[in-house]
């Protein structure tokens, strides 16, 4: 042995770092957490809503009721000790979140309901949410699946066709003479622009938006799977090639792991190209999906609706985006330090 | 750090002795935007069956363009390279190039590495226990599922030397091997280097600027000019092995050679 040799990976990993040694018997957020809560509650409930020309807001009631129930339960795990401890252990990290989040729907809640400050039907108070999601979550879970089965076919077919065109454009020089020029020119167009145009050339709404999606998430995909594969390490080539290796071991062993970063960082910004390509495509043409509901629910001028499928499309994306991010984070397991989403 | 034992690594092939090699009025340049820019000016130089030799030369005199040509990696201008006697044309397993950077592929365990060379000929199958042996021939068996980004750089380099003799090579082409290690462990390493040589028996052609280095390691070492890189003298070292680096024959040839290469008044 010699002095280069390191302790085993296995043994490698640092110490995670701790909170405060030995935790409180009671947790200060989560009871700060309970208390604004409890005002958000005790005020939806005791201060009537402001008149505003129409029928009372549904669910005023129910809203506060929960609120109360949830700062109860709060209140309950922040005093509850050993007990409550492997529980209050999870949520520790959430506490000042919680406590902001009392206190906003609290201002939300007085600014809107209450105070009827904020211009009525374009700012709904919070309970109308909750009306929205009880009463019409069947078309907005039908909405919410239709745009993801579009999304999904479009980025699919998309990311395949831009992967496969990138890396023929890195390893074949013809390649890259013949499409290069296209890409460049055509690439920047940004896919809404054609939408007008493309509605005429396919047979329906539906794959003219696969079409465009596809075009949004293949077009960045493409450059860079291109840039990463013709930026390869030469050496690595000259090793494999002195090891015996042939062409195709070069381009699906060597060139293609080698790019794979710079194909997920294309992906990414494929997949912000998609989200935009697809309402705007169900807002002028496909008849269904998240686009669709809001321009739908713009139609009958019913706010809380298209605050409500908003909400639905920011966690639908944000989980689209969580889903390559944790698939990345598999695939390039092997680099240190990657970014974190 | 060798091990003594191993026997999958020895081959069941009566391990082929060396390659022959011989470079024979080799040049070679290469076109700059100013027209054609020569770096090789007609070497010819033998190295015989198992033989160490190292090329001492300032940087970038063209010394690893030679290795490069040796390799197969790109061909001469001019001149002709034999390997027992059939012309150097393209790249083969039996002449491995070993570089200053380790060149591991980040994205394979170290063991995956290793085995790079049985996989890309499709003979993994046959060869695993090899793959096995050469890891722990250097030292490195515990850190098979590790990645390259978690060694240091003499384990880095380490794997580097399993990966090329995994294949059995009659030519070992190490171009500066040891050049981006501390000093402490390139000792190590170099003690190691020859006890693989004289454990498998190839030949190795070695490029350095270490002059230290060169003599420690080397039975022949082959001073070159500057760009474009020319043979200025030949130097036999006939030091038994193993080798003290404080021999006052090494230090003799060390002055002669830096000697050769303008730079002894200091020695």
């Amino acid at each position: 042995m010699n002095s280069t040799v390191h302790s085993p990976p296995a043994a490698a990993g640092l110490p995670l770092r701790r909170e405060a040694p030995a935790p409180s018997a009671w947790w200060a957020t989560g009871l700060a957490a309970a208390v604004a809560w409890a005002a958000l509650g005790a005020l939806t409930l005791g201060w009537p809503n402001k008149q505003v020309g129409f029928s009372d807001w549904n669910y005023t009631a129910e809203f506060g009721w929960v609120s109360l129930g949830l700062a109860a339960a709060l209140a309950v795990l922040s005093l509850g000790g050993r007990l409550a401890a492997p529980v209050v252990q999870r949520l520790r990290g959430f506490g000042p979140w919680l406590t902001v989040l009392g206190v906003g729907f609290l201002a939300w809640e007085v600014f809107t309901a209450k105070l009827g400050w904020l211009p009525t039907p374009f700012f709904a108070p919070p309970q109308s949410l909750a009306d929205v999601y009880v009463s019409d979550w069947r078309r907005l879970s039908d909405s919410a699946a239709n745009s993801l089965i579009l999304l999904g076919v479009g980025i699919g077919s998309g990311a395949a066709v831009g992967f496969v065109v990138g890396v023929l454009m890195g390893w074949s020089r013809r390649a890259h003479y013949w499409i290069h020029p296209v890409l460049r020119v055509l690439g920047p167009i940004p896919t809404t622009a054609l939408l007008p145009i493309s509605f005429y050339f396919f047979p329906s709404s539906w794959s003219t938006a696969v079409f465009l999606i596809a075009m949004g998430t293949g077009f960045p995909v493409a450059i860079l799977t291109w840039s990463g594969v013709a930026t390869v390490n030469r050496q690595f080539y000259d090793v494999a090639r002195t090891l015996g290796a042939s062409n195709a071991f070069l381009v699906f062993r060597v060139a293609i792991p080698a790019a794979m970063p710079q194909v997920f960082v294309g992906l990414f910004m494929g997949l912000g190209h998609a989200f935009a390509t697809l309402v705007v495509a169900e807002m002028l043409g496909v008849k269904s999906g998240l686009g669709w509901y809001l321009t739908w629910a713009q139609g009958w001028a019913s706010y809380p609706n298209m605050y409500g499928a908003l909400l639905v499309m920011a966690l639908l994306f944000s989980g689209v985006i969580t889903l390559l991010f944790t698939v990345r984070d598999r695939v390039l397991s092997w680099q240190k330090g990657v970014v974190q989403w | 750090m060798v091990s003594s034992t191993s026997a999958a690594l020895q081959s069941p092939v009566a391990t082929p002795a060396g390659a022959d090699i011989r470079i024979e009025q080799v040049s070679h340049q290469f076109d700059g935007p100013a027209g054609p820019l020569p770096v090789v000016d007609g070497v010819s130089l033998n190295i015989r069956p198992g033989e160490f030799v190292a090329l001492l030369g300032p940087s970038g005199c063209g010394k690893s363009t030679l290795l490069r040509l040796v390799a197969g990696l790109e061909p001469p201008s001019a001149g002709q390279i034999l390997h027992d006697g059939v012309p150097v044309t393209r790249p083969d397993p039996s002449r491995i190039v070993v570089f200053q950077d380790p060149t591991l592929f980040p994205w394979r365990t170290v063991r995956d590495n290793v085995a790079l060379g049985p996989q890309a000929r499709g003979t993994l199958a046959a060869l695993q226990p090899r793959v096995e042996a050469a890891l722990k021939l250097v030292g490195l068996q515990d850190f098979a599922k590790a990645f390259p980004h978690q060694l240091s750089g003499g384990m880095a380099q380490r794997v580097a030397l399993a990966r090329a003799i995994v294949n059995d090579p009659s030519l070992l082409v190490l171009d500066e091997p040891l050049g981006k290690l501390d000093s402490l462990t390139r000792l190590t390493m170099q003690t190691e280097l020859l006890a693989l040589w004289q454990r498998q028996g190839f030949s190795a052609l070695l490029v350095t600027h270490d002059v230290e280095e060169a003599f420690f390691l080397a039975q022949r070492v082959i001073v070159l000019s500057d760009r474009p890189s020319r043979i200025v003298a030949e130097l036999v070292n006939e030091a038994p092995y193993p080798r003290h680096r404080g021999d006052p024959r090494l230090a003799e040839l060390r002055h002669q050679a830096l000697a050769h290469l303008g730079l002894d008044a200091s020695w």
